[in-house]
């Protein structure tokens, strides 16, 4: 029975994503290639001094990405730094220097990782003004640097790939305010509370008095979903019945996180010219997620135990209106994504079960991966994908025409370095430095042991792949969590973005190689299946270790 | 034979046997084997190769290096010690430390092994021309004036060695004399012998002016007296740069390989970082690894199978040239040459044998007979001594035309203003036609009208011969017979075909599958080139090609993002072989040529570019089929070390210790055995090369993923378990 639902939601969801596909992804190829702008956009331009039609180099996009976002983390941090004396508070206190920091970060590198729990600690003016702010413009500025990449592709004997302004611009109020007001009234209409109340005391059939929490909850959680975000209003995330009240929400808010990943190989074929390298794409990141999709779902309704074994799979830290299926796929989706909302707790998870959330981020959030970050990331293991098989038919490697030369790999090799060094050196150094260590195994683990190992390794992991969900388990506010997730997010965020902007700029300034039979095709089966090979061959390498060193040796025991 | 190269004739028959049956033993080469006194010979080069300072540049395998020396350290270290310390909660055998350091070492040894046994070739091949390079007495002209006195007959001479040699000085070599430099003949011809250079023993005539006024220093002259203009620096002649080639001295990084160290650079800092981080984990979560058992993890994962083939990859392919007598001036011209596109042939030589051959008589009126047009055409063309007259008469004799007696008359011989040749006999008994002229239409008609009006049915006829043979391919040649004042008549006509080469429309089918566009260059009219396209199956055709017209084509290809690869023997192709990406200039071809190009072939082959793509496109596979392999093996490798590393404290991790392996000192140790013998059994290919089918991009990669990924994932896998087999019998594994 079980079963059955879980795959009528799945062939529910695939329906979805196969009818959006081609509209929203040719919908984003026009919005990121028109000539034509917006009334408000020109007032916009004129106010920040933007030709809409001067374009930049790729240190100029760099410096617009990086500028735009060192305002944003500043703004936050000041934001969090200043509650006390602003409006609608609730009464809260001035968020501390470290929490504010990585809250910052978090918000600003699309993590959205939460060392805090909101319902007490974020009044709605820091919510609203700050974090919902940045919801929306730090998805707008990962879907910017992917679609910088994309028209790269296009581009011949081009000095510049495009203008940051101008991405960020139209990415934001032709695609994530418009689709996120409708998404807001749809999770309304679901029972998504949107106040601003406040707390509300009510007195329990028992008796006791307990505190019900309002605010402008479906404002944020649209956006919080559809730009892959994930921090959610209450600590509890889209598990609490006020961010996701039932199972169709929850299936909706899967829908919408996965809507612009998934559409966006379709704005990459577009631009290119040859919707089949959509097709390609579409293929790799789909088959990923369907693999780990079924392994979870398998792991936890075989849960092993008595309490498992009674209930029908594991349950705990699910929600009985989901179930277990509806959780799994939550959970995939949500790890799949760079988003990190949750509907349940991925530490209570089977260990092989906890497995999954965590090897999907290692993945490097490409299968579809954030908005933007997804493609992109994406991209970067198609270009070493395209150098091995290359090498492997005689031909210097090419991709849609743009050879893949020293540069171009040297730029591929750094950027798939970058988050399993910042994953693996962040959780060796919790453990390495002694007072940290100490502070870590007395404050922060829950679970000493392998499990305890899990839970900063998830930490890591979702920190430096900016996924931003958490396993739960592990107490993050603390001067050490705060700072080291803080940098791992920034670095994970931003070297990577560096590295294919300026692969963007080296293919934008190569001439297009015409194909022949003797070039290898990437928009058939066999590339597919080639690149979702190196994909999990790099992933398997890097991190098997760490694994058999927690999730696997608990699974195995 | 003493030179380093295969005769042209070994050569070509080589390299057709390769085009049709390229994966048949026959075309496996003498790189295939490998002996073990090569190895032996190759194996002090590879002890001398551990210079860190050498093996710096290989950061692969200097990580290696670096681990055995530590581990060795360490392993002497240990007794004093109080013996190894335990592992991952295990303990470990008292040679464990030792072993492991032993075996990294070989690792080493065997990847700088594969390197020298692949120079070792290219030395042998050096030092015999090294040979001709030794210095000569020379006559060098105090004062040349060419005008005045180009024979140099009485200008004054002064001896030298041939190492003072100056770039512009003229000398003077006489038969017996090695020529002392490259050069350009400006006075004399002679016959030289260049097999030092080409391996060719048959002299070749060299002349002043015209494509084959070039010679190579260190050639003897054997006949006759030159004076030549040296037009090479010292020290940077022809002989030298094949030196300094084939030792591997000027072997530069290609684009490719520098693209494929960083990416082995890249994934040897991931595994390090894996490395460095598993003990601070591991002492939280389990029980911290000894130092050993980490560089054993590093080793097996960092791709050392191909970090220790890479360089004999390279410079194997370069010998692979070599041995097919091609020079490639860098190696970059290697490797673009498997990217090449466009192919630009000469028709003449390359796709057609140089010359036409007569193919049919046909007459022209019923009032001649086949036999007194076979007959007259043969008489014309017997004291013929081109290759066409040879052919006409040739197909005479197989329309039963005998010549017997001789033959007394006059030949009149073929000049550009005629237009046709033939003879003038004087013996009577031809009944009444002594003269016989053969030639173009235009230039026979007009001879026979000098004396006979030539009847509208045979004009009418001519022309449809004409105009069919053209649309054929061929050329016509009209015969015609008559007395000097008396009548004379057109007999027929004869069909010279140009022949195209036997099996040349496959090779060209093989290149098409490769991706490769093929153009024909041809001075021809359009019509005939047309029909010789079609029938050799080239892609298109560049009909009364100027030199400047080639290289108009050249730049249009390119600009369309082709690759394009040409040959060229005359200065007038200087411009065109400098501007393509590959141009492959005949050694029998001027020195601005050979300068131009950034090949040589020794054989002055122009189908051997053919090969060429295929040696380039062999060179990348090979390094991408062994990257591949390298990398593939690491996940068996996972599975015999991680379950040991940790044994002791999980030993529910048994359940990935799907080999079944002894023990967990025994399981690591058969990695790194496996890890250093692998390299090895690939000397041997990586030093032949992959085997390269002339199929589609897909094609190739499906198969070579199966033979070198697939392949890759399974061999460790059952390699290991053998090696553990043996392993497990040490005492205390």
């Amino acid at each position: 029975m079980d079963g059955w639902l879980a795959l009528l939601q799945v062939l529910t969801l695939v329906l979805v994503l196969a009818v959006l596909y081609r509209p929203l992804g040719d919908y984003m190829a026009h919005i990121y290639t028109s000539r034509h702008d917006l009334a408000i956009e020109r007032g916009f331009y004129r106010l920040i001094g933007v030709s809409s039609r001067s374009e930049q180099t790729w240190p100029a996009y760099l410096r617009g990405v990086l500028a735009f976002s060192a305002v944003g983390v500043l703004l936050v941090y000041a934001i969090q730094r200043a509650q006390a004396v602003l409006p609608y508070s609730l009464g809260f206190p001035a968020i501390p220097e470290g929490l504010s920091f990585n809250t910052a970060v978090s918000f600003v590198t699309n993590t959205n990782w939460q060392s805090y729990s909101p319902d007490v600690t974020m009044g709605y003016a820091v919510q609203l003004i700050g974090l919902t702010v940045q919801n929306f413009v730090s998805s707008a500025v990962g879907i910017a640097v992917a679609v910088a990449l994309v028209r790269a592709f296009a581009l011949r004997k081009s000095g510049t790939i495009g203008n940051f302004w101008i991405d960020l611009t139209r990415g934001i109020l032709r695609l994530l305010l418009p689709v996120s007001v409708i998404a807001a009234i749809v999770l309304l209409a679901g029972g998504v509370i949107q106040n601003v109340n406040g707390f509300t005391d009510v007195t329990t059939l028992s008796g006791a008095t307990q505190s019900i929490p309002g605010g402008p909850v479906a404002s944020q959680e649209a956006i919080k979903i559809f730009g892959t975000n994930g921090g959610g209003f209450f600590n509890a995330n889209s598990a609490h019945p006020f961010e996701n009240p039932s199972a169709w929400t929850s299936l909706f808010q899967i829908v919408l996180m996965l809507a612009i990943p998934f559409s966006l190989p379709r704005t990459f074929g577009r631009v290119v010219g040859d919707n089949r390298q959509g097709y390609a794409i579409l293929a790799t990141m789909a088959t990923l997620f369907v693999v780990s999709l079924t392994a979870i779902t398998m792991f936890e309704l075989g849960g092993a135990g008595t309490a498992p074994q009674a209930a029908g799979g594991a349950m705990e830290g699910k929600e009985t209106r989901f179930g277990i299926a509806a959780s799994t796929l939550y959970a995939t989706a949500t790890t799949l994504t760079s988003t990190g909302a949750v509907n349940s707790m991925h530490d209570s998870y089977t260990a092989l079960g906890g497995m999954m959330p965590m090897l999907n981020m290692m993945l490097g959030e490409v299968a579809p991966g954030g908005t933007g970050s997804g493609l992109y990331g994406m991209l970067i293991l198609a270009v070493i994908a395209v150098f091995v098989a290359g090498l492997l038919v005689g031909r210097t490697p090419e991709y849609l025409g743009k050879k893949i030369g020293p540069r171009e790999i040297k730029l591929a090799s750094l950027y798939i370095l970058v988050t399993p060094t910042l994953v693996l050196a962040g959780t060796a150094l919790s453990f390495a430095i002694p007072a940290v260590r100490a502070d870590v195994e007395g404050t922060s683990i829950w679970n000493p042991g392998l499990h305890g190992l899990s839970e900063v390794l998830y930490a890591f992991t979702s920190a430096a792949n900016n996924n931003g969900s958490a396993f739960a388990g592990l107490t993050a506010n603390t001067p050490w969590f705060n700072t080291a997730l803080g940098v791992a997010m920034l670095l994970g965020r931003f070297l990577p973005i560096v590295l294919v902007l300026a692969l963007a700029s080296s293919l934008a300034a190569q001439d297009r190689v015409p194909a022949t039979v003797g070039t290898l095709p990437t928009n058939r089966p066999q590339f597919v299946g080639l690149l979702i090979g190196v994909t999990v061959i790099i992933t398997a390498l890097t991190y098997f270790p760490v694994l058999a060193l927690g999730p696997l040796a608990e699974g195995l025991q | 034979m003493s030179t380093p190269h295969l005769t042209s004739t070994q050569a070509s028959s080589e390299s057709e046997t390769s085009t049709r049956a390229p994966g048949s033993s026959a075309s496996k080469r003498r790189t295939a084997t490998l002996s073990t006194a090569q190895l032996l010979a190759a194996f002090p080069g590879a002890v001398r190769k551990l210079d860190p300072r050498q093996m710096w540049r290989n950061p692969v395998m200097f990580i290696v290096e670096v681990g055995a020396a530590l581990t060795t350290v360490l392993g002497i270290a240990e007794p004093f010690l109080g013996g190894p310390e335990t592992s991952g909660g295990t303990d470990v055998p008292p040679t464990f430390t030792l072993g492991i350091a032993f075996w990294l070492w070989l690792t080493v040894i065997f990847a700088n092994l594969a390197e020298s046994v692949a120079e070792g070739r290219g030395k042998a091949q050096a030092d015999s021309l090294r040979k001709t390079r030794s210095d000569t007495e020379t006559h060098r002209l105090t004062a040349y004036d060419p005008s005045g006195d180009p024979a140099a007959e009485n200008a004054a001479v002064e001896a030298l060695s041939s190492a003072d040699l100056r770039l512009g000085d003229v000398v003077v070599v006489v038969a017996g004399e090695l020529i002392p430099g490259d050069g350009d003949i400006v006075w004399g011809i002679a016959s030289v012998d260049e097999s030092a250079i080409t391996g060719e023993s048959a002299p070749v005539v060299r002349e002043s002016g015209g494509e084959r006024s070039a010679v190579t220093g260190g050639t003897r002259v054997l006949s006759d007296r030159i004076v030549v203009q040296i037009t090479s620096k010292p020290g940077e002649t022809f002989v030298d740069r094949m030196i300094a080639l084939v030792e591997g001295a000027t072997r530069q990084k290609t684009p490719n390989e520098m693209a494929l160290n960083i990416l082995l650079a890249s994934l040897s800092i991931v595994f390090l970082v894996v490395t460095l981080t598993i003990n601070p984990i591991a002492d939280y979560s389990a029980a911290a690894v000894s130092v050993p058992v980490l560089v054993a993890l590093l080793v097996c994962l960092i791709p050392t199978t191909i970090g220790a083939l890479l360089s004999a990859i390279g410079i194997a392919g370069m010998d692979r040239l070599v041995q097919r007598n091609v020079l490639a001036m860098s190696g970059r011209a290697v490797e673009a040459a498997g990217d090449v596109t466009t192919l630009l042939l000469d028709k003449t030589g390359t796709i057609t044998y140089g010359n036409r051959r007569a193919t049919e008589f046909t007459p022209l009126s019923s009032g001649v007979s086949q036999a007194d047009l076979v007959r007259a055409a043969a008489l014309a063309s017997l004291s013929d001594p081109t290759p066409e007259g040879k052919s006409i008469v040739d197909l005479a004799g197989e329309n039963g035309f005998v010549h017997t007696g001789t033959l007394a008359g006059d030949v009149v011989p073929f000049t550009a203003q005629t237009r046709m040749s033939g003879v003038d006999l004087t013996d009577i008994t031809t009944d009444g036609a002594p003269l016989i002229r053969k030639g173009a239409g235009s230039a026979v008609t007009a001879w026979v009208e000098e004396t006979t009006s030539v009847p509208d049915p045979v004009r009418a006829a001519l022309a449809t011969q004409v105009e069919r043979i053209s649309t054929l391919g061929g050329t016509p040649l009209v015969v015609a017979a008559g007395s000097a004042g008396g009548p004379r008549t057109i007999l027929g006509v004869i069909y010279l075909k140009d022949i195209v080469k036997e099996g040349i429309a496959e090779r060209f089918a093989e290149l098409r599958a490769m991706g490769i566009r093929t153009i024909m260059v041809t001075g021809d009219n359009p019509l005939t080139a047309k029909t010789i396209a079609a029938e050799a199956g080239v892609d298109d055709f560049l009909a009364e090609a100027t030199p400047e017209e080639k290289l108009t084509l050249i730049r249009k290809e390119q600009e369309g993002g082709n690759l394009v690869a040409m040959t060229g023997d005359g200065t007038n192709d200087a411009p065109a072989l400098a501007q393509a990406d590959v141009g492959v200039a005949m050694n029998t071809g001027t020195s601005a040529a050979k300068e131009a190009g950034n090949m040589v072939d020794l054989d002055s082959d122009p189908t051997k570019l053919i090969d060429i793509v295929r040696i380039g496109k062999q060179l990348l596979i090979t390094r991408g089929a062994l990257t591949t392999f390298s990398i593939a093996n690491d996940i068996a490798k996972y599975f015999a070390i991680i379950p040991a590393m940790f044994a002791g404290v999980f030993p529910g991790l048994a359940a990935l210790n799907v080999m079944q392996l002894h023990s967990p000192a025994s399981a690591i140790l058969s990695a790194i055995i496996f890890n250093a013998i692998i390299i090895v059994v690939l000397i041997p290919l990586a030093l032949r090369g992959v085997n390269y089918r002339p199929v589609s991009a897909s094609q190739i990669l499906g198969r070579n993923l199966l033979i070198y990924g697939l392949g890759g994932v399974i061999a460790p896998f059952m390699g290991i378990k053998i090696v553990d087999l043996v392993v497990s019998l040490i005492p205390g594994f």
